[in-house]
């Protein structure tokens, strides 16, 4: 009972909020009539924006429950096809494997770029394709190396059933092995924080998820943003895709159209990725 | 009819403790059974080989290593902190200080180990890479150095158990022998009390083995095998979480039940071989 007391004053809150910021309800208004749960798991990089849909959705109709889990792509593929989730997200394109054997529907409603940070303390700010594997491989394995201080390369990488990984490790690495040395951390807010900590660590993020913390190094000249990625003069990019077991129906269709929409398309802009189509 | 019914209530007891002990089995032949297409591959080979399932390696000996280096590593930082502890809560400390710490050490107790993994990431993680200045501060000394502070709680309240449990009349013997405090722990205390620091050290070190959080988020997962303390190395329980995610019908998914499996062994060994010496230890002195 205080709990529905607790969501329902902070659901009022977030009307409130809403309704000042000038948000327009109009688009929501698919929601209208709609209650229950939506469960969303899978790709971390997705998680900012599929926070912001579901608080707005949420605050203006209390009725309907949204959570949203982490775990990498690979959970979200393998949760949505064993029916634990409604929605299960991919930093990463489904396998045809993975489509025909869980009947997978795509939604692909963003672009993304896969780039290299390092920490803002750190003066390497440019590596060229072949400095990047050699370091990710091991071959380079201090920062002296390729202009930097006198220190051992920290590596961090991500688990294995990252997105981010896959498409940093087709694209950036020519499917080369990345050292087993490297640390491994298990989402793109871990590897945000993590080279943030670390002065001497180098590591790879959805481009979405860099922010003041940590500083994007151009790979071959270009500076990983989203004007770069827009404008495709940064190479590795992928798509985020949010995935359902067959045809969406109901409140999976309707929040999968929301992301669509004008205001899910600003969404997904503020959270620093290039709305699709 | 209370015959009936006292009968009755021992068939559920009974049939209670069945259950409960066979799904220990159970389990242990679910695990077994999961892993078998690997296990069929060849043992010494998962046992010895890296882990490299791009080369379609999927040996788990790395993870072997770092789970027993680290879990024997924050044994040996939190035993001798522990054995202390206790000592100046049961024996030493005046009354209030050591009500006040056995309060503090049982509320640790109960403290989640993502705080652990979370104060050691911000806290302990700089300090470690700077002052060895040999990588990224994510390394076994990091994750053992906070596991021993996880895992003494549980010693220090079983030590403290069992010191409570000497006899009063032992202990005042030894002082009007004119045997000194450091005497008493050592010759009449800490022998009277093995038995009780046995099973403290059994559980502290089950715990340590099976923790996930803290070797998860400091030890640094990499899948290379450590050479030096100061390698970042993953465990068998971080290993777990971490290929959980993998497809359910690829060998890496398999391998998490030989992890699985490896662990569960381990701890079984280690809590039979301590019962063995726990039980000699009061069969000789009865």
């Amino acid at each position: 009972m205080r709990k529905k007391c607790i969501v329902t004053v902070l659901a009022m809150i977030f009307s409130l909020f809403v309704l000042t910021a000038g948000g327009v309800a109009g688009e929501l208004d698919a929601f209208k009539g709609q209650r229950g749960t939506l469960k969303i798991s899978g790709g971390t990089a997705h998680i900012p924006v599929m926070k912001e849909a579901a608080q707005r959705i949420m605050s203006a109709y209390p009725d309907i429950q949204i959570s949203i889990a982490a775990g990498g792509s690979g959970v979200g593929i393998k949760q949505v096809g064993e029916g634990l989730v409604n929605i299960g997200n991919t930093g990463r394109k489904p396998t045809d494997d993975e489509i025909a054997r869980y009947q997978l529907k795509l939604h692909q409603w963003a672009l993304d770029g896969v780039g290299v940070v390092v920490s803002p303390k750190n003066r390497v700010k440019a590596l060229t394709k072949a400095q990047v594997m050699d370091i990710f491989t091991g071959r380079i394995n201090n920062w002296k190396g390729v202009g930097g201080e006198n220190r051992k390369i920290n590596l961090y990488t991500r688990d294995e059933a990252s997105g981010t990984r896959e498409v940093f490790w087709e694209k950036a690495l020519d499917k080369q092995p990345i050292s087993p040395s490297a640390n491994v951390v298990v989402s793109n807010g871990a590897m945000k924080s993590a080279i943030a900590q670390d002065p001497y660590g180098i590591g790879y993020v959805s481009v979405g998820h860099i922010d003041r913390t940590v500083a994007p190094v151009a790979l071959d000249g270009v500076i990983p943003t989203i004007k770069t990625v827009k404008e495709g003069k940064y190479k590795i990019v992928r798509g985020l895709y949010s995935n359902t077991k067959g045809e969406p129906t109901g409140l999976t269709r309707a929040f999968i159209n929301y992301l669509y929409t004008p205001e899910g398309r600003k969404i997904t802009e503020k959270e620093g990725f290039i709305p699709f189509p | 009819m209370s015959d009936w019914k006292e009968r009755g209530a021992e068939k559920i007891f009974l049939l209670s403790t069945i259950i409960s002990s066979s799904i220990t089995l159970l389990i242990l032949g679910f695990m077994a059974f999961m892993a078998l297409p690997l296990l069929r591959g060849g043992l010494f080979y998962l046992l010895t080989e890296p882990w490299a399932p791009q080369q379609g390696l999927y040996g788990i000996y790395p993870m072997i290593l770092g789970t027993a280096v680290i879990s024997l590593l924050s044994l040996l930082f939190a035993f001798p902190l522990s054995l202390g502890c206790s000592f100046l809560i049961s024996s030493i400390g005046p009354k209030s200080l050591s009500a006040a710490f056995r309060r503090m050490v049982q509320m640790m107790t109960g403290i989640p180990t993502v705080i652990y993994g979370f104060v050691g990431i911000f806290l302990l993680v700089p300090v470690i890479r700077e002052l060895f200045q040999s990588g990224s501060g994510m390394c076994i000394f990091t994750a053992s150095l906070m596991l021993g502070v996880l895992i003494a709680p549980t010693m220090i309240l079983f030590f403290c158990d069992s010191f409570d449990r000497v006899p009063r009349s032992y202990i005042d013997a030894a002082d009007s022998l004119g045997a000194n405090r450091a005497q008493t722990l050592l010759y009449v205390i800490i022998p009277l009390a093995r038995k009780g620091i046995f099973i403290g050290v059994l559980l502290a070190f089950g715990r340590a083995m099976g923790d996930t959080l803290v070797s998860l988020m400091i030890a640094g997962n990499s899948i290379a095998t450590p050479g030096s303390l100061l390698d970042s190395v993953r465990t068998l329980t971080a290993h777990i979480a971490l290929v959980i995610a993998a497809d359910y019908e690829s060998p890496e998914f398999r391998s998490i039940f030989a992890c699985g499996l490896v662990l569960y062994l381990f701890i079984a060994v280690v809590i039979l071989a301590v019962r063995r010496l726990a039980f000699r230890e009061s069969g000789k002195r009865a």
